[in-house]
């Protein structure tokens, strides 16, 4: 089964001179983010977000291993990500397509090398006992920037998580079960997030924050700009032929750290009521 | 008329010695040449008064053509004589350079890839590729078929478009009350739809998605209300 076929003719010209008068087809304006809609398993970890109909579901769990002798102190992250023919009929199994590959890199460099998380924090027992934590990201649903709503699904996860409590008796590790001693969240030091903006061959066009499916289709190039709430730039990645100057950079980066700003509110403001709605024994 | 719910591979009731089947069912021969109708996927059984037509209402997203169903499709690419044409099927469906209203060997529509059609599903069969056709088939006219020009292609979800067909269905008429537009629905879950602003277009595809039983399921005071927000 070949690609699916481009965007209609019609479909194209609509959405180009709608966008020139700022015209949004879910009726947004150009620099607006869907709300993202957060669901909360009943695992910590375990994370559903939900960018209007673009759905990724996030899954972190973290089990104890022996460090690699390079890095004995430090505890081990790995990102799985797969998009598979569930998120959309323009995905086929098996071979990754180039959107697979894009995320895969960006879900690394975003949440496990931009050091959000504190690795040195997971090591249990010098050279003998880590944390080794495993997240994996699902796919559910793609109608659109799909790589954004994958990292707010990835780190909401690791602030969601909290891993049981550890005790180390001279040589002996001592877990103790989450009914037993409160878990411990993670030790993070910062919360990165994704903004995608789409660029249109037209230059009169604006660019746009969060492209639908349609308009990542159609647009002439992309940028991804990760970033935390403290102005700390953590990834900018370019996709696509449309150059763009150095106003028109740093024009998108100033617009994402607003942004950046608000999420991280509503971000907090969800964990907060989770948790509080989360009984929690200890016995 | 009853409705019962029913799952793929469920064998139907269905005896008549003039039997019509519609989509979603099976004939097929038992070993002892016995004749059992069986259904190939979920959803309502319906049959008429007398028991003589059978059918099932679902909802999905991925068309399965049938014959003389009106499709909205994508020209995807020329082949030899005709084109192919996108229609969310599984497979690619085929339209003859001859299979329009007064069309001859030097007189052919001139089709881009990636221009939208109405068309008409003449052949659906299981093992072969689908063809289609824009013209009516009794009195080979146009009859609203061939190319749509501007105006915008909308996607919904299969029960959606069988809806905006139905006569009793309020949607349509609520949204011509207000300003004048042109929609052509395919039953393959796309709906093309032009009017003379760009914004009331939009109005009407984001109505096509509140009320799509797929995603919002929004009812008609909720489409009034949710008009009056989008009239700026």
């Amino acid at each position: 089964m070949p690609r699916p076929p481009s965007p209609s003719i019609p479909e194209k010209e609509f959405l180009f001179n709608s966008l020139k008068e700022s015209l949004r087809l879910d009726g947004r304006q150009s620099l607006e983010m869907r709300d993202p809609v957060f669901t909360f398993g009943p695992d910590l970890g375990w994370v559903e977000c939900a960018l209007g109909k673009t759905r990724v579901l996030a899954q972190l769990d973290g089990k104890m291993v022996k460090p690699t002798p390079e890095r004995p102190l430090e505890g081990i992250i790995t990102i799985n990500s797969e998009i598979s023919p569930m998120a959309s009929s323009d995905y086929e199994p098996g071979r990754p397509s180039d959107e697979e590959v894009t995320m895969t890199r960006m879900l690394d460099k975003v949440l496990r090398r931009s050091d959000a998380i504190d690795k040195e924090s997971l090591c249990i027992l010098a050279g003998q006992r880590v944390w080794h934590l495993r997240l994996t990201i699902h796919c559910l649903a793609d109608a659109g920037n799909l790589l954004d709503c994958a990292c707010l699904a990835g780190i909401v996860a690791f602030r969601h998580y909290r891993r049981p409590e550890v005790e180390v008796v001279g040589e002996e590790v001592i877990i103790h079960h989450p009914s037993e001693r409160a878990p411990v969240p993670l030790s993070m030091h910062h919360t990165p997030f994704c903004f995608t903006f789409a660029y249109f061959p037209d230059p009169n066009t604006p660019p746009i924050l969060d492209p639908s499916h349609l308009e990542q289709r159609l647009s002439a190039g992309l940028i991804s700009i990760a970033l935390n709430a403290q102005k700390e730039l953590c990834v900018i990645q370019k996709a696509g032929g449309v150059p763009l100057s150095q106003e028109q950079v740093l024009g998108a980066i100033d617009i994402a750290v607003g942004k950046a700003v608000e999420l991280d509110r509503i971000v907090t403001q969800r964990l907060e009521e989770d948790w509080k709605g989360r009984k929690v024994e200890i016995r | 008329m009853s409705e019962t719910f029913i799952l793929p591979g469920e064998s139907v009731p269905a005896q008549h010695v003039n039997l019509k089947l519609g989509p979603g069912l099976l004939q097929y021969a038992t070993v002892d040449q016995e004749s059992r109708v069986a259904s190939t996927k979920a959803g309502e059984l319906h049959h008429s008064a007398n028991n003589s037509r059978w059918w099932i209402e679902g909802n999905s997203k991925r068309y399965i053509p049938a014959p003389q169903e009106s499709v909205v499709g994508v020209v995807t690419a020329r082949s030899g004589e005709g084109w192919r044409v996108d229609i969310g099927s599984a497979h690619p469906a085929y339209l003859d350079g001859l299979a329009f209203e007064g069309a001859t060997k030097r007189n052919k529509p001139n089709l881009k890839v990636g221009s939208l059609l109405y068309a008409r599903v003449s052949l659906a069969h299981k093992d072969m590729e689908p063809e289609l056709e824009c013209f009516d088939a009794q009195t080979h006219k146009a009859e609203g078929f061939g190319e749509l020009k501007g105006g915008f292609l909308v996607r919904c979800s299969l029960k959606m478009c069988r809806l905006l067909l139905s006569p009793n269905h309020f949607l349509l008429p609520l949204l011509g009350s207000r300003f004048t537009l042109e929609v052509a629905t395919g039953l393959n879950g796309r709906v093309w739809v032009t009017a003379k602003e760009a914004k009331h277009v939009i109005a009407v595809a984001r109505c096509i998605e509140a009320v799509d039983p797929d995603g919002g399921g929004m009812d008609e005071s909720g489409v009034k209300q949710f008009l009056g927000t989008l009239d700026r």
